[in-house]
């Protein structure tokens, strides 16, 4: 089953399933966050504010509307990274 | 271009003193830093170079190259620390810069990695390897990586890069001294263009052989970092380091004014100025040139405006305080790695005038001097939100030169008037950017940050930034500031000043209530801030007068190195509609005051 990016909670891990095409896929491409990664959640702002995740031990934010493009598959807990 | 050999001088590669000068190379090598962005290289270029280059803790602080020169075993180089990038295929204008540089000719490249965020930086690290060019890597912040349990092997990665790889902690410097002595083993790598998909792939092999990470637990650092970035805790802490800043900032300037340069001012530099202004007979036009015109039969330094009182006295004593303890907070904020912090807090906002989060950062610049304000939007990536945020930069960003005379020509009429002023610049600020983000065609970007961890800031890193900075202000600004002083005393004692405030008496009477002289003042606010401010002081303005004067002059003209800053980021069509927009902003907001003082 796959998702969106915003709509994880937070502590919630995801696997990235695919960005959206163009600039602003390598953008996101650039810091490292590309499909097949493993992701967590650690929080979100209020008013479509920014989502910040954590891959590979760095924070990354990312705007609201751009983590609506980002398809992720959650990982439930106890599954095997 | 022919380089003097350093041994001998002499322009030409000199074969015949070679032996005299120990084998000198006559010409220096360009050696070029790059890497991505917050990895660290202008921390690396300080250390090579000595030559300080401005590095704090969030991505994008360089946003132009910086050039310094190094020697080593009689060989010289000309080093190039490079604006930071992800890529070369460049998303902002920043990157832009840093292509074209890395695209261009050099002798040999250094590519700066963060050792705790290996993977994402080998994406660049091997486009620039598959240029083909002589590099060699410096594997820079291995404590950082060390303590998050980030394990990498030094020899397997040479081999898999195929270029010689040095450890460092620029910060500390350590690691630095190997980096020098190695440059000459910088070589060409084994690795070919590929795809970026191969890239990616090879780039996952290489991780896999050279790093190893240990499970850690969470440490107070982490839960600190996860807490600034908290919707409710993280706003609060928001609210309090503004406030904080603002308090700090006030202290620190009052405290220098109050304690230290009024009372050297008035005790040892008054006196003086006062017995050269009786053995001039206090009258003549070099009196009033050099000390300026009596106030109340003495001199007096804020109302004055001789060259040596007013001229020297707004600068030294009434802004550079200021710009002290402005830079001191801003350079803690930089270097503990907040700002980041700050644009995701403040992202949302930040989209309801057509920027997104990150502008936060150019804008607070701007409080301190709008012109880096104005180059520190080159980190955003449409030229859409570069043009909106340095007009509102120009028009409602007061710096702190600005500000120190708010303070000083409103202060004493009361803090309700010092609000007033940044109210109307706070209203016109949200405002302006709606209509403009409205209006102007196309989107705005979405934020993408890394966030960076946390860092205690090194009192070295803070105190040669804050010289840096100071030094900056004291040599561009204090010129221009006695030039000011110079120039307005010549256009009132040759009578212009009175044609151009009879000129526009009408318009300043009618629209705005204010007194014809007014009209000088904001005018030359043209040519700088406080200058302008300052000439408003002897005008006997009431409360409601000073602060029109004083909000108009914050938005119209920018100062002349505002100006020409914009006039070269923007160029010519754009920055005549930012200055068109500033015009009628600053006309509304003056008329819309009086109104409202007329109704209160």
């Amino acid at each position: 089953m796959s998702a969106k990016l915003h709509l994880l909670k937070n502590g919630q891990k995801a696997k990235i399933v695919s960005l959206p095409p163009g600039l602003c896929g390598r953008r996101i491409e650039a810091l490292g966050l590309r499909p097949g990664k493993i992701i967590e959640k650690v929080s979100g702002m209020p008013f479509r504010g920014p989502i910040t995740i954590s891959l590979d031990g760095r924070q990354i934010a990312i705007g609201h509307g751009m983590s609506e493009r980002i398809i992720i598959k959650p990982l439930d807990k106890g599954e095997k990274l | 271009m022919k380089f003097p050999c350093f041994g001998c001088h002499k322009a030409e590669s000199c074969n015949g003193c070679h032996a005299k000068c120990g084998g000198v190379d006559s010409k220096p090598q360009k050696i070029l830093l790059v890497g991505n962005p917050n990895v660290g290289k202008s921390a690396v270029f300080s250390r090579l170079t000595g030559v300080h280059a401005i590095s704090s803790n969030f991505p994008g602080t360089t946003i132009s190259f910086t050039q310094g020169n190094l020697r080593h075993e009689g060989q010289n180089y000309v080093l190039i620390d490079v604006p930071g990038t992800y890529t070369l295929n460049p998303t902002n204008e920043a990157e832009e810069v840093a292509k074209r540089i890395i695209m261009g000719d050099s002798d040999i490249v250094v590519i700066v990695l963060d050792a705790g965020a290996l993977e994402r930086n080998l994406y660049l690290a091997l486009q620039v390897l598959e240029l083909g060019g002589k590099t060699i890597v410096a594997l820079n912040m291995v404590d950082e990586a060390r303590h998050k349990g980030i394990e990498i092997n030094i020899k397997a990665l040479e081999e898999a890069l195929g270029v010689p790889v040095v450890p460092t902690v620029a910060i500390a410097g350590r690691g630095i001294k190997e980096l020098v002595s190695r440059l000459k083993e910088a070589k060409k790598s084994h690795i070919k263009p590929q795809s970026d998909e191969d890239r990616w792939k090879t780039i996952g092999n290489i991780i896999m052989k050279v790093q190893k990470a240990h499970h850690r637990h969470h440490t107070a650092k982490d839960r600190l970092e996860d807490i600034t970035i908290n919707p409710f805790w993280g706003a609060l802490v928001g609210v309090a380091v503004i406030a904080a800043s603002f308090f700090a900032i006030r202290r620190i300037g009052e405290g220098i004014i109050n304690y230290i340069l009024d009372p050297f001012f008035s005790s040892f530099v008054l006196p003086l100025l006062e017995s050269i202004s009786k053995s001039m007979n206090q009258e003549g036009i070099i009196h009033s040139l050099l000390l300026g015109s009596l106030i109340n039969g003495s001199l007096d330094f804020e109302q004055s405006f001789g060259l040596f009182t007013t001229g020297i006295y707004v600068p030294i004593v009434m802004v550079l305080p200021y710009i002290v303890a402005f830079y001191t907070v801003l350079s803690l904020l930089e270097d503990s790695g907040y700002l980041p912090r700050l644009a995701v807090l403040f992202d949302s906002l930040m989209h309801r005038v057509g920027l997104h989060g990150f502008a936060i950062v150019p804008n607070l610049l701007g409080l301190g001097c709008n012109v880096p304000g104005v180059l520190a939007t080159r980190v955003l990536e449409s030229p859409r939100e570069r043009f909106i945020a340095s007009t509102l930069i120009s028009i409602a960003i007061p710096c702190t030169s600005l500000q120190a005379m708010i303070f000083g020509a409103l202060g004493g009429f009361g803090g309700k008037y010092v609000a007033i002023v940044y109210g109307s610049l706070a209203v016109t600020w949200i405002i302006l950017g709606r209509i403009l983000n409205i209006l102007l065609p196309g989107y705005s970007p979405e934020l993408i940050i890394e966030i960076p961890p946390y860092r205690l800031p090194s009192l070295r890193g803070i105190g040669l930034k804050l010289w840096f900075r100071v030094k900056g202000f004291l040599f561009e600004a204090i010129p221009l500031v006695m030039f000011g002083v110079l120039l307005v005393n010549l256009l009132y004692i040759s009578g212009a000043m009175n044609l151009i405030s009879n000129f526009l008496a009408p318009f300043f009477n009618t629209v705005l209530g204010l007194p014809a002289s007014t009209a000088g003042p904001i005018i030359l606010g043209l040519l700088r801030k406080d200058v302008a401010v300052g000439m408003l002081l002897p005008l006997n303005l009431t409360s409601q007068e000073m602060v029109i004067s004083v909000v108009m002059l914050s938005m119209t003209f920018p100062c002349i190195a505002t100006f020409i800053v914009l006039f070269k980021e923007l160029g010519f069509k754009k920055m005549m509609l930012s200055l068109s927009i500033m015009l009628v902003t600053a006309i509304l907001s003056g008329a819309t005051l009086r109104l409202l003082f007329l109704l209160a």
